[in-house]
C-alpha cells in the first residue's frame, strides 16, 4: 500500500460512495435539479440553421486521445448533435487528430442515426482520421472550414494551443460556434469567439445526459467541500485509468 | 458609410498587416542595433534562480523537455538559459523527453549549450539525453517507481545502468530538482501531481512555461513548485539574472528571451489600441442608437 | 449484443478497477502497467486505421476533384515520403556501437532526410501555424472585448493591466510612483491579478473541471455511461 496516498483513496471512495447514493435517489425518481445551460438548448438551432442553409455541421472532438475523459465526453456530446442532425437530415462531418478517437465517432454517430430512426444517414467516409500532429490537424480542420462553410461548429473535448484559431476561422465563416473544454486555459478563447461555451464542469454536465449520469455529476458535487481538487483529482486518476483501458479494450 | 461603419466591418486582414508591422519592426530594430528593454524581475522567475543555486555542485538535475517546435518560440530560450545555468552550476543534467519532439530539441539545446560552452562536461557522466519516451502521465508514474524502467537505454542505445551518471539512481526522488519546461499535457501540470506531490518536499521543481498555460500553475506555487517562468516574459527576467550572475558579456544565443521582449512590447500595445479602438465605436454606435 | 456490448463493458469495468486500485496497492502496480501497455500497443496499432482513412480520405477527394484537391494531393505526397523516408531509414549511417548493421542508426540524427524533414519542414511549418495565434488574438481582441456591462468593463480593465504589466510599457507608465505606492505600478499590479485573482478563479475552475472528470469516470466504472460503446446514452 502507498501510505501517503491513503487520503486520496479515502477521497475516491467517498466520491464514488457519494456518486453511487445519488444515482439510486435520481433512479427513485429524484433527479437532481440542473440549472438550465444556454449552450445545450442552442444545439438544435445550431444543427436546424445548418439544414435550413443546405451547409454541413462541423465536429471537432479535441486533439485528445480516448484515454482523455473530455474526449469521452466529446464523443459522448457528438452522438446527441449527430441524433439531431440524423432528424434533421444534415450532414455532420467529424475530421479527428487520433484513430481510436475516429473510431469511437464512428460507433457514436453511428448509433445515432439508429436512435433517430435514420440508419442510411450514417457515412462512414465523413469521420476520418487526419494527423495525430496538433497544428496539421489545426491546417486541415481550418482549411475545410474555408473551403466548406459549415453553418455550425462544435468544438468539444480536449484543447489546447489550437483553440482560439478554429474558433476564429469558425467565427469568420459565420458559423454558430458551441465550444466545451475542460482546459481552464483554453477557456477565455473560446468565450471569446464562440456564441456559447461549456465550461469545465458544465461541459462534463451536458454529456452526463439521463438522470443517472445527473445522480453521478450531484454525487460528486455533495460529497465534497473542501480540498476536493485532490480527492477529485484522486478520483480523475481512476476514471481517467478506466477510460484508457476500457476504451482502448473496446476499439481492439 | 461613414468611418465607424468602416471600422466596424473592418476587414481583419488589415488588423493581421498591423501585427505583422508591430511584431516584424522591433525584430528588425533589435536585429540591427542589439539593444534590448530592461526588465523588473517578478518572485516566480527570481524564485528559479535562487532553486538552481541553492542545489549543491554536482547534484543530478532532470531536465524535461515536455514541448515542440511549435513552442518553441516561445520556450526555447528559457530551456537554453535553463541548460546554461544548470552546466555553470556544475550540475548533472539528465535530459528526457515525454512529447516526442521535445527529444530534438533537447539534442539541439546540448549541443547548441553544452557543446558549444561547456565542450569539458562528459557524455554519460555530467550530462546524458535519454530521449523521448512515450506513455505521457504513465512514464511519470513508473519514474516514482523504478526510474531504470522508465528509461531502459539513453538516446544513443546505451544501458542507462551502465552510465556513470546514474549510478545510484533507483527512482526519480534521487534527483533533488527537476526542470521542465513545457507547452502543454503532459507537462508541468502532471508532474506536479503525479510526481512532485507525491515526494513531500523531497524533490525540488521548477517550471518554464508558456504564457497562456501559466495561470493553471499559480495554485501550485510556491508548494510544490518552487519556481516558474511565466512565458517569453519570465524566460527573459531570469536570463537576465543569469547573464548578471555568470558575468561577462554573453553570446547572442543568451539573449533571446529578452530581444523577443520587444515585440512583445509591440503586440501588446496594439493588442491595447485595438480594443480601445472596438470600444469607442461600440459607445459611439450605442450613443447614436445602432448598437 | 453480448460481443459488442456485455464484454466490452466488462473488459472496461475490470481493467478500470484494477488501474484505479493499482495507483494506491503497491503489489499490484504491475498490474496497472500492463493495462496501460496494452494501450499503447493498440493506440499504435490503431495507426494502421488511422492511416487507411487519411488514405481514402484523400485518394477520395483527389478522384473526385473536390474543392482543394491540390491539398489533399499535398497530404499524400508528404504522408508517403516522410513514411518511406522513416521507415527504410533512407540516408541513416549505421550507430557507432553497432557499425555491422545498417539499420542501427536513428533517424533524428541531424542531416539524415528524416532529420532534414524535420528541421526544415515539420519545424517552421508547425512554428508558423502557433505563430498565427498571435493574429487570431488581435482579431478577437478587437471584435470581442466590448464593454457591454459591468463585468466586461472589469474584464477590460484587468486585460489593461496585465497586457501592459507584461512589458516594459508597465515600466515607463507608472515608474514614477513612490515606494509607498509600489503595489499599484502596473507591473506589480499585473503580478498581483494573476497570482491572486486569476489563482482564485483558477482554482475554482479546476476544482469543477476534477469533480466533472472524477464523475464521468465513474459513470464509464459504473456502467452508467455507455456512450462509448456507440449506443444510447447514460443509463
Amino acid at each position: 500500500m502507498h501510505e501517503e496516498r491513503i487520503a486520496l483513496a479515502a477521497w475516491m471512495l467517498g466520491i464514488a460512495l457519494a456518486t453511487i447514493i445519488f444515482v439510486m435517489r435520481s433512479r427513485r425518481g429524484k433527479p437532481p435539479v440542473i440549472r438550465r445551460i444556454a449552450a445545450l438548448e442552442a444545439v438544435d438551432d445550431a444543427v436546424g440553421r445548418a439544414t435550413e442553409m443546405g451547409r454541413p455541421v462541423l465536429f471537432v472532438p479535441g486533439i485528445m486521445d480516448m484515454d482523455d475523459i473530455q474526449t469521452v465526453a466529446g464523443v459522448t456530446m457528438l452522438g446527441r448533435v449527430a441524433r439531431t442532425a440524423a432528424e434533421y437530415d444534415a450532414v455532420v462531418q467529424v475530421p479527428t487528430s487520433r484513430s481510436l478517437v475516429m473510431e469511437a465517432a464512428r460507433d457514436a454517430v453511428q448509433a445515432a442515426c439508429l436512435t433517430a430512426g435514420r440508419p442510411e444517414a450514417y457515412q462512414a467516409d465523413r469521420i476520418h482520421y487526419v494527423s495525430d500532429e496538433q497544428f496539421a490537424y489545426v491546417a486541415h480542420v481550418t482549411g475545410a472550414m474555408i473551403r466548406e462553410r459549415p453553418a455550425a461548429c462544435f468544438l468539444m473535448g480536449s484543447f489546447y494551443g489550437e483553440s482560439l484559431i478554429l474558433a476564429e476561422t469558425g467565427n469568420s465563416v459565420g458559423a454558430i460556434q458551441i465550444a466545451g473544454t475542460g482546459e481552464s486555459s483554453q477557456l477565455p478563447f473560446f468565450v471569446a469567439a464562440c456564441d456559447y461555451t461549456l465550461i469545465g464542469e458544465e461541459f462534463f454536465v451536458a454529456s452526463a445526459g439521463g438522470p443517472a449520469g445527473l445522480g453521478a455529476v450531484a454525487g460528486c458535487r455533495e460529497d465534497l467541500r473542501d480540498d476536493v481538487h485532490r480527492g477529485g483529482h484522486g478520483a480523475g486518476h481512476g476514471g481517467r485509468a478506466l477510460a484508457r483501458a476500457g476504451v482502448a479494450l473496446r476499439v481492439a | 458609410m461613414s468611418v465607424l461603419d468602416r471600422l466596424d466591418r473592418l476587414d481583419r486582414r488589415w488588423i493581421f498587416l498591423a501585427m505583422f508591422v508591430a511584431v516584424a519592426a522591433p525584430i528588425l530594430y533589435i536585429g540591427v542595433t542589439g539593444r534590448t528593454l530592461p526588465e523588473k524581475v517578478t518572485s516566480t522567475s527570481r524564485a528559479v534562480y535562487e532553486a538552481i543555486e541553492a542545489t549543491p555542485e554536482g547534484s543530478r538535475v532532470l531536465f524535461a523537455f515536455d514541448f515542440d517546435p511549435a513552442s518553441a518560440g516561445e520556450l526555447q530560450p528559457m530551456a537554453t538559459d535553463l541548460m546554461r545555468h544548470c552546466a555553470a552550476r556544475k550540475l548533472r543534467i539528465v535530459c528526457i523527453a515525454l512529447w516526442p519532439l521535445g527529444n530534438n530539441l533537447a539534442e539541439e539545446t546540448i549541443a547548441n549549450v553544452i557543446g558549444a560552452d561547456f565542450p569539458h562536461m562528459r557524455d554519460g557522466v555530467d550530462f546524458v539525453n535519454l530521449g523521448f519516451q512515450s506513455g505521457q502521465q504513465q512514464v511519470m508514474t513508473v519514474l516514482t517507481t523504478n526510474f531504470r524502467k522508465g528509461f531502459p537505454v539513453d538516446e544513443r542505445g546505451r544501458d542507462t545502468a551502465d552510465l556513470p551518471i546514474l549510478q545510484g539512481v533507483k527512482t526519480v526522488a534521487d534527483f533533488p530538482l527537476l526542470v521542465d519546461v513545457g507547452a502543454g499535457y503532459p507537462g508541468a501540470k502532471e508532474w506536479v501531481q503525479y510526481v512532485v506531490t507525491g515526494l513531500k518536499g523531497s524533490m525540488r521543481m521548477v517550471a518554464g512555461t508558456t504564457g497562456v498555460s501559466t495561470p493553471q500553475l499559480f495554485p501550485y506555487y510556491p508548494d510544490q513548485l518552487a519556481g516558474i517562468l511565466a512565458g517569453i516574459k519570465g524566460a527573459a527576467e531570469y536570463e537576465m539574472l543569469v547573464n548578471e550572475g555568470l558575468g561577462g558579456a554573453p553570446a547572442a544565443k543568451y539573449m533571446e528571451a529578452q530581444r523577443r521582449m520587444g515585440p512583445q512590447l509591440s503586440g501588446h500595445l496594439l493588442l491595447v489600441g485595438l480594443i480601445v479602438l472596438g470600444n469607442v465605436i461600440h459607445f459611439r454606435r450605442s450613443r447614436g442608437g445602432q448598437a | 449484443m453480448i460481443a459488442r456490448r456485455v464484454v466490452p463493458m466488462a473488459i472496461a469495468i475490470v481493467a478500470g478497477l484494477v488501474m484505479a486500485v493499482s495507483y494506491f496497492v503497491r503489489s499490484i502496480e504491475w498490474m496497472g502497467e500492463a493495462a496501460a501497455d496494452v494501450f499503447n500497443v493498440i493506440a499504435a496499432i490503431a495507426f494502421v486505421l488511422g492511416a487507411g482513412s487519411l488514405l481514402k480520405a484523400n485518394l477520395s477527394a483527389i478522384s473526385r476533384r473536390d474543392r482543394g484537391w491540390g491539398y489533399a494531393a499535398v497530404t499524400l505526397a508528404a504522408f508517403l515520403i516522410t513514411l518511406v523516408v522513416g521507415m527504410a531509414k533512407i540516408g541513416v549511417n549505421p550507430s557507432p556501437d553497432a557499425p555491422q548493421a545498417a539499420w542501427s542508426g536513428s533517424q533524428q540524427t541531424a542531416g539524415t532526410p528524416f532529420g532534414w524533414i524535420y528541421e526544415f519542414i515539420l519545424s517552421p511549418l508547425t512554428a508558423t501555424m502557433f505563430a498565427l495565434l498571435a493574429f487570431y488574438v488581435a482579431s478577437a481582441a478587437f471584435r470581442a472585448f466590448r464593454a457591454k456591462n459591468t463585468a466586461a468593463v472589469l474584464l477590460l480593465v484587468t486585460a489593461f493591466v496585465v497586457l501592459l504589466g507584461r512589458t516594459y510599457a508597465g515600466v515607463v507608465l507608472t515608474d514614477w510612483m513612490p515606494a509607498w505606492a509600489s503595489g499599484l505600478r502596473l507591473e506589480n499590479l499585473s503580478s498581483y491579478v494573476m497570482a491572486v485573482f486569476g489563482t482564485a478563479g483558477n482554482r475554482a475552475i479546476m476544482i469543477g473541471i476534477a469533480l466533472g472528470v472524477a464523475a464521468t469516470g465513474l459513470r464509464i466504472l459504473l456502467g452508467l455511461d455507455r456512450s462509448w460503446l456507440g449506443g444510447g446514452g447514460s443509463a
